[in-house]
This record gives C-alpha cells, sequence and structure tokens, in this order.
C-alpha cells in the first residue's frame, strides 16, 4: 500500500469518525453523566439526517443544521417525557421512540426511504465552493467535522461545569441524593436527553450531507457503534477531567474507525462493522467486571478439582 | 404550646394522616392524626421503637409523598401540596446512610455548588464563592479543604455524612431533618458529627428534628424530646420537666404511653 493511500484512508477514517464523534459526544452526555442509556440514538441520527435533507433540498443548506438538532430536540423531549412522566422504563420508552421514528423519518422523506443530494447546494457543497483555489480545497469535509466537534466539546465542557449541568450529573451519580434534594429529576433528565438528541441529529445530519445521500437506515445500529467509541475513548482518559474525556471520546471514535478501516483492508466484508462494534461493546462492558471475577472463578476451579485450595 | 410569648412557629402539622396500602390486605396506617407545632429555633429530638412512624414522619414534611389528610404549614406557608424538590429548597435533610447525600463521581467541591444552590441554572461558582466553601470546609477539621477537586467517593463515612451535613446547612434552610445521621459511623466519628451538628445548629439557630435511638443524646442534645408510637405522638416534653428526665424514666414513660413492654434491644442498649 502506498504512503498516499494510506494517508488516503487514514483522512476518510478521520472525517467519519468525526461525524460519528457526535452521536458519541451525545452519548458521552446521555449515558456517562446522566447514567440513562438512550436507545432512540439510531432513529434520532436518521432524523437529523432527514430533516437537514429535506431542508437542505429545499433550499436552506445553513437552515439545514439547525432544523435537524431542533428534530432531535423534540425526539430528545418525547423520549424524556416517557420516561420521566409516565411511567414508561427509560430503556423502552428509548426502543418505542426508535421504532415510531422509522415511520416518521420515511414520512419526512415524502414517503420514500432514499433521498439523493447529488445536485442540492449543502454545507458541505458550499464550503467546497468558497476553498476551491485555496490549499485548504480538499480539507472542507474535515473542516466542518472539525468546527462541529471542537464546538459540540467547548459546550460540553462549558455547560457541564455550570449548575444546571452539575445538577445534571447528580442525576447520574446519585439518584437517591436528587430525589430528596432540591433538582427535579424530571427537569434535569428532560433538559439533558433534549441536548444529547440534538448533538445525534447534528451527526446524522452532517454525515448525510457528506455522503449527499439519506437512507432510512442510516442511523441502524449507531448507538451500538457510538457506545463502542466512547468505552474505547474511557480507556484513553479514565476519570479525568470533564473536558479530556470529551476529547477521548472524539479519539475512541477515531481509534474504532481506523480499527474498521483496517479490518476492511484485510477483505473483511463491509456488513461485518455491526458485529465488531457489538463485540467492542462487550468486551468493554463485561472485560473490567470478568477481571474482578477473575480470581474467584479460579478458587472455584481449583476447589472443583481438588487442587491448592482444598488442601489447606 | 405556649403562642403568648410571641415565639414565633416554624412548622406545624395539623390532624397530619397517612396509610399505606390503603384498602388492601397490607393497609398500615403510618401516621395517625398527628399534630405538632415547631418553634423557630427550637432543636427536637425524636425517640419511639422502628416502625413508630418516625422516619415516615419526615417524609411527610419533605413531602416524599403526598399526605392523606391534615396540612403542614412550614414558615407560614402552606406546603402540604408543594412537590419534594421545592421544599427541599429550604429543608436540609441527612439520612443514615452517609453515601446517600452527596455524588460520590463528583468533587467536593461541585457537590458543594450544587447544595449551595445560589445564583442561576447557567451560573457557575465564583473564586470568591469556592474560598468560602473552603473557610466552610475548614471547620469541620476533617482536611477536606486541601481536597476540593477529589471525588466525593473517596471519602469515609464520617468525612461524606460530615460534608452532607455543611451541604444541608449551606443555605441556611428553615428547617434540619437529621435522620439517625450517626447510625452507620463508627461510635468515636459519631460523636464528633454528632458535636459537629450541635455546633453548627447553635450557631445558626436553625430549626432541627433529629430522630434517635440513643435515649441519652435524646435527653442531651436540643430542648425538646418528642415520643412516637404507632404513628401518634405519645409523649412530648421540654423545660424543667426534661431536665429531670434520665434514662430510666424515659424508658418508664415508654413503657406507659404505649401500654406495652419495650421490645428493641437498640433502644435497651443505648
Amino acid at each position: 500500500m502506498s504512503l498516499p493511500m494510506i494517508l488516503g484512508l487514514g483522512q476518510t477514517a478521520l472525517e467519519l469518525s468525526l461525524f460519528n464523534a457526535l452521536t458519541v459526544l451525545a452519548l458521552f452526555l446521555s449515558y456517562s453523566m446522566l447514567n440513562v442509556c438512550d436507545l432512540s440514538t439510531d432513529g434520532c441520527f436518521t432524523l437529523g439526517a432527514a430533516v437537514g435533507a429535506v431542508v437542505a433540498i429545499v433550499g436552506h443548506p445553513w437552515l439545514s443544521i439547525p432544523a435537524a438538532m431542533g428534530a432531535g430536540m423534540l425526539s430528545g423531549l418525547v423520549t424524556a417525557t416517557l420516561q420521566t412522566r409516565m411511567g414508561v422504563n427509560s430503556l423502552l420508552a428509548g426502543i418505542i421512540v426508535n421504532t415510531g421514528l422509522y415511520s416518521v423519518n420515511i414520512w419526512i422523506m415524502g414517503g420514500s426511504s432514499l433521498l439523493n443530494m447529488n445536485k442540492t447546494s449543502t454545507v458541505f457543497s458550499m464550503l467546497k465552493d468558497a476553498l476551491k483555489d485555496t490549499a485548504l480545497g480538499a480539507q472542507y469535509s474535515l473542516i466542518i467535522g472539525l468546527i462541529a466537534v471542537t464546538a459540540v466539546i467547548v459546550f460540553l465542557s462549558l455547560f457541564l461545569r455550570t449548575r444546571l449541568g452539575l445538577a445534571i450529573r447528580a442525576t447520574g451519580d446519585n439518584p437517591d441524593m436528587v430525589r430528596s434534594s432540591s433538582i427535579n429529576p424530571v427537569f434535569t433528565t428532560t433538559v439533558g436527553l433534549c441536548i444529547s438528541n440534538s448533538f445525534t441529529a447534528l451527526s446524522g445530519c452532517l454525515l448525510a450531507q457528506s455522503q449527499k445521500s439519506v437512507d432510512v437506515n442510516i442511523g441502524s445500529g449507531m448507538v451500538t457503534v457510538a457506545l463502542a467509541s466512547l468505552l474505547i475513548g474511557g480507556v484513553f482518559m479514565g476519570r479525568r477531567s470533564i473536558p479530556l474525556r470529551a476529547v477521548g471520546a472524539v479519539i475512541g471514535a477515531f481509534v474504532f474507525r481506523l480499527v474498521y478501516t483496517v479490518a476492511l483492508r484485510f477483505n473483511l466484508p463491509a456488513f461485518m462493522l455491526k458485529l465488531i462494534s457489538s463485540v467492542i461493546v462487550v468486551i468493554a462492558i463485561s472485560g473490567p467486571y470478568l477481571k474482578g471475577q477473575l480470581p474467584l472463578i479460579k478458587r472455584q476451579l481449583a476447589a472443583k478439582f481438588g487442587k491448592a485450595g482444598t488442601e489447606r | 404550646m405556649n403562642q403568648t410569648n410571641g415565639d414565633k412557629t416554624m412548622l406545624k402539622l395539623l390532624n397530619v394522616c397517612k396509610t399505606f396500602h390503603p384498602g388492601t390486605p397490607d393497609a398500615r396506617v403510618a401516621l395517625d392524626d398527628v399534630t405538632l407545632r415547631v418553634r423557630k429555633g427550637e432543636f427536637i429530638s425524636i425517640i419511639g421503637a422502628n416502625g413508630a412512624g418516625k422516619s415516615t414522619l419526615f417524609n411527610a414534611i419533605c413531602g416524599s409523598f403526598y399526605v392523606d389528610r391534615g396540612c403542614i404549614v412550614l414558615d407560614g406557608d402552606d406546603v402540604t401540596m408543594m412537590p419534594e424538590h421545592r421544599r427541599a429548597k429550604v429543608i436540609g435533610r441527612l439520612f443514615q446512610d452517609p453515601m446517600r447525600g452527596s455524588a460520590p463521581g463528583m468533587s467536593i467541591e461541585e457537590n458543594l455548588v450544587l447544595a449551595a444552590g445560589q445564583g442561576g441554572w447557567l451560573s457557575t461558582a465564583g473564586k470568591k464563592e469556592k474560598q468560602a466553601f473552603r473557610d466552610r470546609l475548614a471547620l469541620l477539621d476533617m482536611g477536606l479543604e486541601d481536597r476540593m477537586k477529589q471525588p466525593v467517593g473517596l471519602l469515609s463515612g464520617g468525612q461524606r455524612q460530615a460534608l452532607t451535613l455543611m451541604m444541608a446547612t449551606l443555605s441556611m434552610p428553615k428547617l434540619l431533618l437529621l435522620d439517625e445521621h450517626t447510625a452507620a459511623l463508627d461510635p468515636g466519628t459519631a460523636e464528633k458529627v454528632l458535636a459537629l451538628t450541635t455546633k453548627i445548629v447553635a450557631e445558626n439557630n436553625l430549626t432541627c428534628l433529629m430522630i434517635t435511638h440513643n435515649m441519652q443524646s435524646a435527653l442531651d442534645l436540643g430542648s425538646r424530646t418528642i415520643m412516637m408510637d404507632a404513628g401518634h405522638i405519645v409523649f412530648d416534653t421540654t423545660g424543667e420537666e426534661r431536665a429531670s428526665l434520665t434514662v430510666e424514666d424515659l424508658l418508664e414513660k415508654f413503657r406507659e404511653a404505649s401500654g406495652k413492654k419495650l421490645d428493641n434491644d437498640r433502644m435497651l442498649l443505648a
């Protein structure tokens, strides 16, 4: 493999990982901070892609971004309302919203399961035109990805320091404490899920516009991929400060993409991506648990087969 | 009680009733027509056997559930139907479990910022406020002021309960409710936290209710002692009568009031 080819692959991996990193950052807020596993992520990702595409096709490329984020917020509001005010289990709430969003997404895309943006003016095509004759001409995707990821990290770092941000963290950290405190968990959960879902939708919107098309399945499996990235990021940053952990989430997204790209190079078919992400999530979550269990398992085995443990 | 001496009432419970699982075979009357008037600055110790309704009384005051009948008036405001998190703005509460009052994954400083509850939602704590926290923490004499950035999860049970006490009293609550808050600590630490409690309550002239199973501290601390049994307040003593009481008398009162043998080992051992 030649060097330019490797660089090219690296850049593609970086671009794609930056768009996905926005969903990873969304889960960083909902999963790591609020301790809610938001299973509506897949549908919300597609929702952002669909709304962004439709608004861009209608002729408002800039408006597509806030529109997608707004739609994501609305979806987050529904998920949060189901679990905080209507007694639906939080996992179930996510699944229900996810299922419902499938229909909503196709409805938004005008009854079609595929939208094409080849001739549409998008944020990407506009930046591409603007940078046409400069040295950065080929980097427009990377620039948009970097701007979006940086903006979200800066927002999260500042927001999670505010009293509302601290209250959201406390809601995930010690629900018992929050229940008997002046923090209203209904409010913090709702705000947290609205914000995280707006990031997920932004993620979908940018990915769709960068690849100039939306498929109704664009978001399927996204929650597992993002979770895998988040957990990989956790390996790098551990329990450091919030901004560093957010950066870790982005690194995790990149590492995940890299592993995936390398796997494809070894002729692993593209459809294996989801199995790989599932395995990574399983390893990342159960690894530390099994490691803790290892001494006990050894002792049990020793006892069973009459080795060292029983001779005493 | 004595309303003519100008003392202000801080908390008033009028005919408060609460039945759990009403209409089922499990129905249990937890609070039965409880009426209680607490004056401003009063420190009341509450005793009674397990299941007498002490914690239920606190839950009713805090709004963990809404009472079936009666009303609760806090500092002149009827809070009977006010949601728990809104009452919590003016009520500080400590539980027996030291892990319950603070967020383990957040730093000491972040917990205090949250507890202080000053400023808008989008505000952050300034240098001055953080310095004030350090100064307050130094009063605990546990070296916590030098560990502001450390996660609370690293503290010991006693340190965590002391921190929770600080958090609960940071914003000068109208009412401080202590639910056996030293019962899970070792004797030395329990004593220290108890001393700290009386100091903070006295210095800030807080109105305080304290549930305890320790008869001696029930008599030693505060200015009034009430005894609960089966959802009733069965005994209420203050002033000279209380000053002359011994633990033995208290146990005797308990038998008299509830009309049965004392079966609680923890109370006998105290």
